[in-house]
C-alpha cells in the first residue's frame, strides 16, 4: 500500500544510513508496504548499498541482510553441506507468496522479529551470528537466536543496521530436519521446530513460532524423552491469533520428536 | 517505466506503491484485493517476474517493463493461459482473475498450462486467494480443462459474457472508471468502543493544504436509517446516522475529511482534534440483556427505531410454542439437550466496498458503487438526503464478490453528503483493514437445542434458545434472526415446537447479511443436535432424516401457526400441483456416494494410530425466495440487425445471472449468446429491481427478463406474419395458438398457427414465416417489458455428507470425501451450478475450520488477511456435486435459486464427521486445530 511518507532516499555508503527523525530503513519493503506505518515519514533505502546476497566466507556462509529469500533459497550449496535442505524447509514454512519471496530480505525478516519469522528459524538453527553495523561506526556481533528477544522486539538499538548474517560451516555440514504446523495447510507458522546434529555428534533443538522468541537447546547427544521433557519445561508460548499456547505446548512436543527421529536415525 | 507497451513518465510519489502509481496512470487491470500482499490481486510482472504490485516501491520500478494482465492479451487475441481461464472458467467474480492469470502466465508452459505436483500447486498459488470458485475451476483452468461453450441456450454450460475481458483485466470494476477531477474521502475512526463526541475541533485539517471539506456528526443530516437494504426500509431499525456523536463500536466513523489525494485526506484526519468521554460498554451478548447492562440505543424511540426493547439491547425477538413443550419432553423417549456456538465471520469479497460520486450535466447525482442492491440504495439516499428519485442514478459496476456483504449502505452516504457539498466527483474507497474491523461480519449465535423423539426416532419435541449478537447497530439483525429460524426449525415435521429467539446489540463491530442469513448459524446447533439424537435413538443419521424430514403438504411449522405464507413445495408445471420436492433424494444420494466411495478414498487415510475417521451429514432447507415481495422489471429490445439488448436491474457479482439471462433470451429468441447485450444494475437504464440477495437473481430477475424475451418473441412472430400476410390481424391467430402469453418454457420455434398452418420460426437472422424470412430490417427495432414479484416461493434442500480424518495429536481435520447433493430444479446452466455449490462448500469449510474474525475488548485484532484465514487454494477439497431431479415450475424453465444454499449444510457435516471421528462434539465453530485438539484430548481423558 502507498505509505504516507515525503521522502525515500537511497543509501550508498554506511555514512547514509543515518536516520532521521521519522526515518525508517526500507529493505526489499514487503512488510514495511503491507501495514499502514504512523510516525514514519522517511525511507532510507538498503538495496543500493550493492552487498553481495550469498557469499563463501571461510568454511562457511555469508549472507547478506538484503539477500532475498529466493536468491538465498537458489543458492547452490557446497555439496558437503548436508543441512542444507533446512534452508527449503524454513522458506517453505515462509507465509509468504513465492513472488513476495523474490523480494522480501533475510534481513529484513530477522529484524521484524515476528515468532514466525523462518528466517529467524533458519539461522538461528544453523547458529548463524548477525554482524551488526552500530550508528557510531562499529561492528558487533550476535547469534541471531539472542538478537530476536520478543514478538517484534531485537538487541537492535536505534541507528544500528544488520550488515550480514556469518553461518558456520560445521552447520551447515549437519544433519539438520525441521518441521512446521499452522492452524492451515500452508498457513503462518504456529510451532516451527528444526534439529541440527553436528558432525561431533552435538544435537541443536531450536524451537521457533511456538514460543515468543526463539528456544534454542542443546544435547551432546540423542536426548533421552526426558531431557527433551525438561528441555520444554517452563517455557513461555506465544499466544496469538495462530494458534492456542496449549496446542502450540503440545504440538511443538511432537514436532520434536519428529525432528529428533530424523536426526538421529 | 514501460506498462504492456507504453511509457509511464510520471514520477512516483516516495512511499507510493506501483499498484496505485499503475491505477493512476489508467493501468486499471492491476486490482486491490488487500493491499498488503497477502491476496494476490494486483500481481503484475516486473521484468518478466511476478510481483505483487502493492509491495513493490513504485521508485524501484521506473526503468522497468511492467506486464499487467491486460499487456498479456486482448479479448480477442488472448494469450494461451487468458484462453485456458476462459475455457475453464476459473473465475465468478472475476476480480482476483487478473493477478491469477499473471501468476499462472509466470508459472505456466508455452501452452498456458502448469505442471506442478499437488504440493507445489498449493505452495505456489498460496499467495492468490479466489473467494468465489473454491479453486476448482482455477485447478482446471491451470490444467487446461474446458468446462464452458460459446455457444448455446438453456441448460448448456454457456460461458459468462464478461469471461474474454475478465481474463484480461478490462472489464471495469467500481473504481476502474472514473470522472476527472475527483477528490478522495477519508475517515476518521474512533479509539473507543462506547463513548460521548464531546467535541470536535477540525480546524487544523482545515488548514491542510489540499483539503476540500471536514464532515462531522454537525454535517449529517438529521434522519437515522440502517445500512442494511431490504425491499422494505422498514424491516431494519432506524439506529444508524451519517455521522454520529456517539460512539458504539470501535472504530466507527466520527469524521470524513474530502481532499486531493487519500493521503492528504488522511493526513488531514490526523489533524483533527476529537474530545471523548469513554462510556460503560457491553460486549457479552447474554450480559446485554441482563438489568443494569449500559444500553447501546437506549437513546432510541422503540416504535419510531422500530427496536423490539431497547431498554434490554433487543433489537429482535421471536417467541413462540405449538403445542405443550414440557409435556411432550416430559413424554418422549429420548431427549438430547446442547448449546452451540458460530463465530463472525467476514465476506471478504475481493473487492472492498467502494463508491465514487459525481453531478452529471444535469446536475443529477450519479453514485457508482459496488452494491448487490443500486436501486435500494437510491432509496435511501433520497430518503436521508430529501432527494427526488428522479435526481438520483446509482449504477453498479461488475461487483468484486458481495456474499451479502454488499447488501449494506456503508460508502454512498458519505459519497453523496461530500459531492451535495463540493459539488465536485469523490471517491471513497474501503481498504482491507476497514472491511475485516468496521464493515459488517456474519452474526456471532449461540443456540441451545432440545430435541426429544419417540422410540422409533420420531421427533416429538423441538426447543430452540437463539441468542444474535447484531453489535452496534442493527442492519440484518431482524431479518437474519427471523430467517434464521424459518426454514431450519421448519425443515423437520414436528407436531410440538418452541422457538426463543433475540438478536441484541451490543458494543462490537456490527452483524450483518451473510451467505445463508442466519440459517447456517442455526442448522450448525440443529443438525448436531439431530445428529446426537440419531445416536441416542440408535439411527443411522440419514434414516433419523428420513423419519423426520418434512413431506409435501406438511406445513413449515416454527413458532406458531402460520395461514399467510406464500412459501410451499413447488409445482412441476404451471397448473400441474404436483410438487417439486428433492430433500429425500439428496439424502439418497449422498448416502450412496459416501457409501461407494469408502472402500477407496481419492485422499487416502494417513498412515498411524493418531488418526481417527469419521463421516457426517447435514441437512439444509431454504426458501427460494425472501419472503414479502422481491421485485423486478426488465426489457428486452431488439434492433434492426438483430442485436437484442436485455435491461434489468440486478447486479452481477459473480453469481452467473448475466450468463443466465442471456442464455433465457438466447433461447426464447432463438439467438447465439454473443447477439445478446446485457444493460444491468443501473437505475437509469432498467425497471426497479430490489436487487441481488436471497438468490433471486434467476428466479426473480431471470423471470422478468424470461417474460420480457416471451412477450418479445410474440410481438415478433405477429408482426412477422403481418409483414408475411400483408395484412393485419396476426396477433390474435398467435394468441389462440395455445400458449399462455409470457410463458418462457418454450423454444425459439413457434409451430403450427392454426389460421394457415404455417410454420414460423425466430431464429438468429429474422423470422421464418412458412418458406419466407422477415428480417429485423422489415421487423425494425421493438422491445417488451416482463416482470416479477418473488410470490409464490417454493423450497430447494441441499444435503452434505463429508468423510474425514482426525489426527488426535493435533487436531487437524482432514477431508477425505465432500459431498454435496442439491435439489436445484432444472439446471439452467451446470458449470454455473456447479461454480456456486463448490464456491459455497469453500466458503462453508472456511467458517468451519479456519475463519474468524477475533475480538479483544471489542476491538478487533484479525485486521489484515495475514490474520484472517481466508481459505487458500490448499484449504479447499474437491466436492462431488451431485443433483436431484426436480423441477419447479415456479422458477425460469423450472430452475430453483441456488447460490447462498449450498453454504448451509457445510459447518454442521463437518461437525458431525467430526464427532463420528472423535467421539466428542464439537459445540463451536470455526473448528481449527487447537479447539479439535482440544476435544480429542478431553475424548482421550474420559
Amino acid at each position: 500500500m502507498d505509505l504516507d511518507v515525503a521522502s525515500l532516499r537511497r543509501a550508498r555508503t554506511r555514512a547514509d544510513l543515518r536516520l532521521a527523525p521519522g526515518e525508517q530503513l526500507l529493505a526489499g519493503g514487503t512488510w514495511l508496504f503491507s501495514e499502514p506505518q504512523p510516525g514514519v515519514t522517511g525511507l532510507v533505502d538498503l538495496t543500493a548499498l550493492g552487498w553481495v546476497p550469498v557469499e563463501r566466507a571461510g568454511d562457511g556462509l555469508r549472507v547478506a541482510a538484503t539477500c532475498t529469500v529466493e536468491q538465498l533459497a537458489a543458492y547452490v550449496p557446497d555439496p558437503a553441506w548436508t543441512g542444507w535442505p533446512l534452508v527449503a524447509g524454513c522458506v517453505d514454512a515462509l507465509l509468504m507468496s513465492f513472488k513476495v519471496q523474490a523480494q522480501a530480505t533475510v534481513g529484513g525478516n530477522v529484524a521484524l522479529a515476528l515468532p514466525a519469522g523462518a528466517m529467524t528459524a533458519l539461522l538461528a538453527a544453523l547458529d548463524a551470528v548477525a554482524v551488526v553495523w552500530a550508528a557510531d561506526g562499529t561492528d558487533r556481533r550476535e547469534p541471531v537466536a539472542d538478537l530476536v528477544v520478543g514478538p517484534g522486539r531485537t538487541t537492535l538499538a536505534p541507528g544500528e543496521v544488520v550488515r550480514a548474517f556469518d553461518v558456520p560451516g560445521h552447520a551447515l555440514r549437519a544433519r539438520t530436519a525441521v518441521r512446521q504446523i499452522s492452524l492451515t495447510a500452508v498457513g503462518r507458522s504456529a510451532s516451527l521446530v528444526a534439529a541440527r546434529r553436528d558432525e561431533d555428534g552435538t544435537l541443536t533443538l531450536t524451537v521457533t513460532a511456538a514460543t515468543p522468541r526463539p528456544v534454542q537447546r542443546r544435547f551432546t547427544g540423542p536426548p533421552t524423552s526426558s531431557q527433551v521433557t525438561d528441555a520444554l519445561a517452563g517455557l513461555e508460548w506465544f499466544d496469538d491469533l495462530h494458534g492456542a499456547p496449549d496446542w502450540r505446548r503440545a504440538v511443538t512436543t511432537l514436532l520434536v520428536d519428529e525432528v529428533l527421529a530424523e536426526v538421529t536415525a | 517505466m514501460r506498462v504492456d507497451g507504453q511509457d509511464v513518465t510520471a514520477e512516483p510519489a516516495p512511499g507510493q506503491c506501483l499498484r496505485t502509481f499503475l491505477r493512476q496512470a489508467g493501468h486499471v487491470a492491476v486490482k486491490k484485493g488487500c493491499d498488503s500482499g497477502d491476496c494476490g490481486a494486483c500481481t503484475v510482472l516486473v521484468d518478466g517476474q511476478p510481483r505483487h504490485s502493492c509491495l513493490v516501491p513504485a521508485v524501484r520500478a521506473v526503468d522497468s517493463e511492467v506486464t499487467t494482465a491486460a499487456g498479456l492479451g486482448t479479448p480477442d487475441a488472448l494469450s494461451p493461459v487468458q484462453e485456458a481461464f476462459v475455457d475453464a472458467q476459473g473465475f465468478q467474480c472475476g476480480f482476483c482473475t487478473a493477478g491469477m492469470v499473471v501468476t499462472a502466465t509466470a508459472l505456466a508452459d508455452e501452452d498456458g498450462h502448469v505442471h506442478l505436483d499437488e504440493d507445489g500447486l498449493v505452495r505456489r498459488l498460496k499467495g492468490n486467494l479466489c473467494r468465489c470458485t473454491g479453486y476448482r475451476a482455477v485447478r482446471d483452468a491451470l490444467a487446461g480443462k474446458s468446462n464452458v461453450v460459446r455457444e448455446g441456450g438453456v441448460g448448456d454450460p454457456v460461458a459468462a459474457p464478461a469471461g474474454r475481458r475478465i481474463v484480461c483485466g478490462r472489464e471495469p470494476f467500481t473504481l476502474d472508471e472514473t470522472p476527472t477531477g475527483l477528490l478522495h474521502l477519508a475517515v476518521l475512526g474512533a479509539p473507543h468502543v462506547h463513548a460521548r463526541v464531546l467535541s470536535i475541533d477540525t480546524t487544523r485539517a482545515q488548514a491542510l493544504p489540499g483539503v476540500h471539506l471536514v464532515l462531522t456528526h454537525r454535517d449529517s443530516p438529521d434522519v437515522l436509517f440502517s445500512t442494511g437494504r431490504h425491499q422494505h426500509r422498514t424491516d431494519d431499525p432506524d439506529d444508524t446516522r451519517v455521522l454520529d456523536d456517539v460512539v458504539r463500536f470501535h472504530g466507527q466513523r466520527v469524521a470524513a475529511v474530502v481532499a486531493d489525494s487519500v493521503a492528504v485526506a488522511r493526513a488531514a484526519c490526523a489533524l483533527i482534534d476529537v474530545t471523548y468521554e469513554p462510556l460503560p460498554a457491553v460486549l457479552d451478548p447474554e450480559e446485554a440483556r441482563r438489568p443494569g447492562a449500559p444500553l447501546v440505543h437506549g437513546d432510541k424511540d422503540a416504535v419510531t427505531s422500530r427496536i423490539a426493547d431497547p431498554s434490554r439491547n433487543v433489537v429482535a425477538a421471536s417467541h413462540g410454542e405449538v403445542g405443550d413443550l414440557a409435556a411432550a419432553l416430559a413424554a418422549s423417549a429420548h431427549v438430547v439437550r446442547g448449546t452451540w456456538r458460530t463465530s463472525r465471520v467476514s465476506h471478504a469479497a475481493l473487492e472492498t466496498h467502494a463508491a465514487v460520486g459525481w453531478l452529471d450535466d444535469d446536475g443529477r447525482l450519479v453514485v457508482r458503487t459496488s452494491t448487490q442492491v443500486p436501486f435500494l440504495v437510491r432509496e435511501e439516499l433520497c430518503h436521508l438526503f430529501g432527494l427526488d428519485r428522479e435526481r438520483v442514478r446509482v449504477v453498479a459496476a461488475r461487483v468484486g464478490g458481495g456474499f451479502g456483504g454488499k447488501q449494506e449502505l456503508l460508502t454512498e452516504d458519505l459519497v453523496t453528503l461530500a459531492v451535495l457539498r463540493t459539488g465536485r466527483p469523490v471517491q471513497y474507497e474501503m481498504t482491507r483493514e476497514d472491511e475485516l474491523t468496521l464493515a459488517p461480519c456474519r452474526h456471532p449465535v449461540r443456540v441451545e437445542v432440545t430435541l426429544g423423539a419417540d422410540t422409533d426416532g420420531r421427533l416429538t419435541a423441538m426447543h430452540l434458545d437463539v441468542l444474535s449478537d447484531t453489535g452496534a447497530y442493527g442492519n440484518h439483525g431482524p431479518g437474519v434472526l427471523f430467517h434464521g429460524i424459518h426454514e431450519s426449525v421448519a425443515q423437520y415435521r414436528c407436531p410440538v415446537k418452541r422457538v426463543d429467539a433475540e438478536a441484541v446489540y451490543t458494543h462490537q463491530l456490527p452483524s450483518g447479511a451473510f451467505r445463508g442469513y442466519g440459517l447456517g448459524q442455526v442448522l450448525f446447533a440443529l443438525e448436531s443436535a439431530v445428529d446426537e439424537l440419531a445416536r441416542e435413538v440408535g439411527l443411522d443419521p440419514f434414516e433419523m432424516r428420513r423419519r423426520n424430514v418434512v413431506r409435501p403438504g406438511d406445513p413449515f411449522l416454527v413458532n406458531h401457526a402460520d395461514t399467510t405464507t406464500d412459501l410451499g413445495y413447488g409445482v412441476r408445471e404451471p397448473g400441474d400441483d404436483t410438487p417439486s420436492y428433492g430433500l429425500v433424494e439428496c439424502l439418497d444420494l449422498v448416502q450412496d456416494a459416501l457409501g461407494t466411495t469408502r472402500a477407496g478414498d481419492a485422499v487416502a487415510v494417513p498412515a498411524g494410530d493418531r488418526w481417527r475417521v469419521g463421516e457426517g451429514v447435514a441437512v439444509a432447507m431454504i426458501a427460494t425466495i425472501p419472503p414479502r415481495g422481491h421485485h423486478s422489471t426488465a426489457t428486452v429490445s431488439v434492433d434492426a440487425c438483430g442485436r437484442y439488448e436485455v435491461a434489468v436491474g440486478t447486479a452481477e457479482f459473480g453469481n452467473g445471472t448475466s450468463t443466465v439471462h442471456v442464455q433465457l433470451v438466447a433461447t426464447t429468441l432463438g439467438t447465439t449468446p454473443d447477439r445478446v447485450r446485457l444493460r444491468q444494475s443501473d437505475t437509469d437504464r432498467a425497471g426497479f429491481d430490489t436487487g441481488a440477495y436471497g438468490s433471486t437473481g434467476s428466479v426473480v430477475a431471470g423471470r422478468a427478463v424470461a417474460q420480457a424475451a416471451a412477450l418479445l418473441r410474440e410481438d415478433l412472430v405477429a408482426a412477422a406474419r403481418a409483414v408475411a400476410d400483408g395484412a393485419s390481424g396476426a396477433w390474435s391467430d398467435v394468441a389462440a395458438s395455445g400458449a399462455a402469453p409470457g410463458d418462457a418454457a418454450g423454444a425459439g420455434v413457434w409451430a403450427g398457427a392454426p389460421a394457415d398452418d404455417v410454420t414460423v420460426v425466430v431464429g438468429a437472422d429474422g423470422v421464418r414465416v412458412g418458406d419466407r424470412l422477415v428480417t429485423f430490417t422489415e421487423l425494425g427495432p421493438r422491445s417488451a417489458e416482463g416482470s416479477h414479484h418473488g410470490s409464490p416461493r417454493s423450497v430447494a434442500f441441499n444435503v452434505h455428507g463429508f468423510r474425514v480424518a482426525v489426527d488426535t495429536a493435533t487436531g487437524t481435520v482432514r477431508i477425505l470425501q465432500s459431498v454435496q447433493a442439491a435439489d436445484a430444479g432444472v439446471v439452467l446452466n451446470p458449470e454455473q451450478l456447479r461454480g456456486q455449490i463448490e464456491g459455497g462448500v469453500a466458503q462453508g469449510i472456511g467458517s468451519a475450520l479456519q475463519e474468524e474474525t477475533v475480538l479483544v475488548d471489542g476491538v478487533v485484532t484479525s485486521r489484515t488477511f495475514r490474520g484472517y484465514r481466508v481459505p487458500q487454494l490448499a484449504d479447499v477439497p474437491a466436492t462431488r456435486v451431485l443433483l436431484a431431479r426436480t423441477r419447479d415450475g415456479l422458477g425460469p424453465h423450472g430452475a430453483k435459486s441456488m447460490s447462498e444454499a449450498p453454504y448451509n449444510p457445510v459447518a454442521p457435516a463437518l461437525a458431525n464427521a467430526v464427532r463420528d471421528a472423535l467421539g466428542v462434539r464439537p459445540h463451536e465453530i470455526p473448528m481449527t486445530k487447537d479447539r479439535v485438539w482440544r476435544l480429542a484430548r478431553g475424548a482421550a481423558a474420559s
